[in-house]
């Protein structure tokens, strides 16, 4: 009901100052003759001067208000209920706010809150009664305002346009805004976790053995290097898998492929990069890992259902997409004239394609693998499920491993108090997460760019 | 080098020239087989991504499709009063407080609770086979558990039910479900069978005689998740949750990522703070989507306390994460606008706002269509970050206030995945996989319709 009221008077608000600002303007144009800007310029010149007052002083309430009700609440009840503390304080409250909604409370209610009820009642529909009419009185002083600014030589038009671009930069700098949260908050919790931890003990310890939160002490292992190993491990073998058929299929589709072909191959592979990681994380589980097993036993190897062999194959799967798109790209940027050249010589297109273009092509295709290897090292969902967690340094890929994002994960998701060196640590291998990916996005995003400048 | 390739036809020395020949053309044949390998191997790649999709889709279905329909007993049941004591419904008497009324009627709920349904329920399956030998757990072991609930919920919605006998199509348990799909091994001995044997032969004798029929599912899509009645698990508690915060993606996501696109592309100045901004998205778009979460985790929840396992927290993490796909992909079609459509509308002494909400924005609606399409479908899928801010169990030393606690559908299929009937939940969980799938889908399909609609009119 009340946010009913207060959209209908700034509906009204905005409509009373679009018209007023409008119709003023259009009365000057046959009176006074040309005016410096269009009336609809004007009209929303006013709404914008009416809509200020009247959103501050409802964010005011907004903010304020809870708080004000509380300590009303508070002074109507009796000294020694008021008194209380903790969830019996809370307790009293919420029963007079039930008895002032009128939906009363069960059994009997004693005098003080009858009548705070009803107090409190009153103090609600005044308070709401003030706040609807102090907006809507700030909206009309200030369309007044407005309106008396309104003459032939106002410039409505770049007035309205500046607040629109007040309004563009303040989006755009919610991108600055978000790298600015994710380094301070990274940083900040990874600081409290380095008071527990010393750094060196944490970046190059060898066992990873966390124990369990008890608030205070870091009693357990935090080494990096075992978690640090696994990512890496996966990581490279979800990049033997992608890269070669990742390349093959952007060679074979931009150098021998008919367009017909092409539009036909191309949606298809694209349609792996769209499917949730999640779902690759189950097929991991379900399909690729026993089958790998089962493989692994025909040929007489010990391979786990879930280890890094499987978490990479199916990453690795993945990736194809990505590879395949971004070098397709970079392929197609060859000038046709090399490749022309090297064919009239008499050479094969596959000597072209490997003697040719792929060394001119290699610098781009270098910035798509470390773009690549920055997703395998960021991503969760398929390694939770299928690399088998476990925290220990090996270099065999057929045993279970455990990485940076599952830790992660794990950390944070346990029965763990959020002040714990046990959940603090996730926000320490989220910084070096994040500083990981972000170095090879950078020297990638560079080598690209560089790439590109080269051909144009 | 060069003459060794001149092929001179009235060369005196012929044998020397036919040599020669027979060089080249042993060096073409292996020229051109390595050729043909090497095609061979682009075929293979090709061959081998289209290959996973395939599998990929393949076992989805072939898992998840049975799924979808789920062994229900039909069961003539009867609310007999010798077992059904329960009061008449209260009424709310006149004056009488909404709370009072209120309580009274729990009290009632709770004695029709009370009540022993599984004696209802296990007198319907003993009336149906009487002359089987069953104990009582074994009986009821065939029928999903929470099914008691359905004829409470029944009964509570008509009082007068009381003493009449209904016929009410009730769900097979998950065990009865594997027994009769064949997705547990008919040949294990009983010590690994989870159905004891005589609700084994029941469930058979009820599947032979019709009783047990195998419908479309609907409850997937009805009922929320549930841990003690596996077979009545459903979507919608999840969907919901996705929905709520696929919503607060689109409200803010895209106005805010369309402005920024605009400001960046038609307004900013190139001076290093565009730039800044510029290094900046990119690198956002690449940064993992986990590191949101940790972001969310610190700053909304640990910050600013919002509640646990809230959508609205979810969906906040999930704009910050979708916006750079949407502002770059909002940039990339606005450069696609030919220039000679600015420099027209600014010629005819439109100002640069002017010229861009009203000639170059109408123009890449399309684009930003399928931008926002992409960056939904994006965050619709996503699962990671929203482990972190306790869309699973995330118990943290923050006072959290559990109001609206939801899943959403890629949490839900961790979740599922992780759950012990395995049997049963394998199957479930594809089943989920294919829901999601198949939203995905339908999203990317009316993107291209409404995108080539959109084009044809412009």
């Amino acid at each position: 009901m009340n946010t009913a009221v207060i959209a209908i008077v700034l509906l009204l608000l905005t409509g009373l100052a679009y018209q007023i600002g409008w119709s003023k303007s259009r009365g000057l144009e046959t009176t006074a003759g040309r005016l410096h800007s269009r009336p609809s310029y004007h009209g929303s010149l006013t709404v914008v001067w009416a809509l200020v007052p009247a959103l501050a002083i409802l964010l005011l309430w907004l903010f304020f208000g809870g708080s004000l009700e509380r300590a009303y609440v508070l002074s109507l009840l009796p000294a020694d209920v008021a008194a209380q503390t903790g969830p019996a304080l809370e307790t009293a409250i919420r029963r007079v706010r039930d008895i002032a909604s009128g939906f009363g409370v069960a059994g009997q209610t004693a005098d003080y809150e009858n009548l705070a009820g009803q107090s409190l009642r009153e103090f609600q529909v005044l308070a709401f009664a003030i706040v609807v009419a102090a907006t809507a009185a700030s909206g009309a002083l200030a369309i007044w305002l407005a309106r008396g600014r309104i003459a032939p030589r106002l410039r409505a038009r770049n007035e309205f346009e500046s607040v629109v671009r007040v309004l563009l930069i303040a989006c755009s700098a919610v991108a600055i805004l978000t790298t600015a949260g994710i380094v301070a908050s990274l940083l900040a919790e990874a600081l409290r976790f380095f008071s527990y931890v010393s750094p060196i003990d944490f970046f190059f310890g060898t066992v990873w053995n966390p124990g369990f939160a008890t608030v205070g002490s870091a009693e357990g292992d935090y080494g990096l290097l075992p978690l640090l190993w696994g990512t890496l491990m996966i990581a490279i073998i979800a990049m033997l898998v992608s890269l070669p058929i990742g390349l093959m299929t952007a060679i074979y589709l931009t150098q021998y492929a008919t367009p017909r072909m092409r539009d036909l191959v191309k949606p298809v592979i694209e349609v792996l990069a769209g499917i949730p990681t999640i779902v690759y994380g189950f097929f991991a589980l379900v399909t690729v890992g026993p089958f790998l097993a089962g493989l692994g036993d025909a040929v007489g190897l010990d391979i786990r259902a879930t280890s890094a062999l499987t978490a990479g194959t199916v990453m690795g799967v993945m990736i194809i997409p990505f590879i395949s798109s971004l070098s397709d790209d970079i392929l197609r940027q060859v000038p046709r004239a090399m490749r022309d050249g090297s064919l009239g010589l008499g050479a094969t297109p596959s000597e072209t394609i490997r003697r040719v273009i792929l060394p001119a092509a290699l610098p781009g295709i270098v910035g798509a693998f470390l773009l690549a290897v920055s997703r395998a090292i960021g991503e969760t969902m398929i390694v939770v499920l299928a690399a088998g967690n476990s925290p220990y340094l090996r270099l065999n890929p057929f045993e279970p491993v455990s990485t940076v994002t599952v830790t992660i994960v794990n950390q944070l998701t346990g029965d763990t108090d959020f002040a714990s060196p046990q959940s603090l640590v996730a926000f320490a291998l989220g910084l070096t997460l994040f500083a990981m990916t972000l170095i090879l996005n950078v020297v990638a995003l560079f080598i690209v760019r560089r790439y590109r400048e080269q051909y144009e | 080098m060069a003459e060794q390739f001149t092929i001179s036809p009235a060369s005196a020395d012929s044998s020397g020239t036919t040599e020669r020949l027979a060089r080249i053309r042993q060096g073409l044949k292996s020229r051109h087989g390595r050729e043909r390998r090497f095609q061979m191997y682009g075929i293979a790649a090709i061959a081998a991504a289209l290959g996973f999709v395939a599998i990929l889709f393949g076992m989805i279905l072939v898992k998840g499709l049975p799924a979808f329909t789920q062994a229900a007993i039909s069961l003539d049941v009867t609310f007999d009063p010798a077992i059904v004591k329960v009061d008449p419904k209260p009424v709310q008497a006149q004056g009488q407080s909404a709370a009072d009324y209120q309580r009274a009627l729990l009290d009632w709920q709770r004695q029709v609770t009370l009540v022993n349904w599984n004696r209802v329920i296990e007198n319907a399956l003993r009336t149906a086979a009487p002359d089987m030998e069953i104990d009582t757990r074994q009986a009821l072991s065939i029928v999903e558990t929470n099914e008691r609930f359905k004829l409470r919920d029944m009964f509570v919605a008509n009082p007068g039910l009381l003493g009449q006998r209904v016929n009410v199509s009730m769900l097979g348990s998950a065990n009865v479900d594997n027994w009769l799909k064949g997705t547990i091994n008919r040949d294990l001995p009983d010590s690994q069978q989870q159905l004891s044997a005589p609700a084994r032969q029941l469930a058979d004798r009820f599947a032979e005689a019709g009783r047990i029929t195998f419908p479309f599912a609907w409850h997937i899509f009805t009922n929320v998740d549930s841990r003690s009645a596996p077979a009545a698990a459903g979507l919608a508690g999840a969907f919901v949750g996705s929905l709520y915060m696929m919503l607060v993606v689109i409200v803010l996501a895209v106005p805010i990522g369309v402005s920024a696109a605009i400001y960046l592309e038609e307004f900013a100045p190139q001076n290093r703070l565009t730039d800044f901004i510029e290094v900046n998205i990119n690198n956002l778009a690449a940064v993992p989507s986990i590191v949101f979460g940790l972001l969310g985790a610190a700053v909304f929840i640990n910050y600013f306390h919002l509640p646990l396992s809230a959508p609205l927290v979810g969906g906040l993490v999930l704009t910050l994460m979708t916006l750079p796909t949407i502002i770059i992909a909002t940039r990339s079609s606005l450069r696609a606008v030919p220039p000679s459509l600015r420099q027209a509308a600014l010629g005819l002494g439109a100002s640069r706002t002017q010229m861009v909400f009203h000639h170059v924005l109408p123009v890449t609606y399309p684009g930003i269509l399928t931008a926002t399409i992409i960056g939904v479908a994006q965050a619709l899928g996503e699962t990671a970050p929203l482990l972190l801010i306790g869309m699973n169990a995330f118990v943290a030393a923050v006072p959290a206030t559990p109001l609206d606690q939801s899943t959403a559908l890629p949490v839900q299929i961790y979740l599922w995945q992780g759950n012990e009937n395995r049997n049963f939940f394998e199957a479930r969980t594809s089943a989920a996989i294919i829901v999601l799938l198949a939203l995905m889908l339908g999203l990317n399909a009316i993107a291209i319709y409404l995108r080539r609609r959109l084009e044809r009119r412009a």
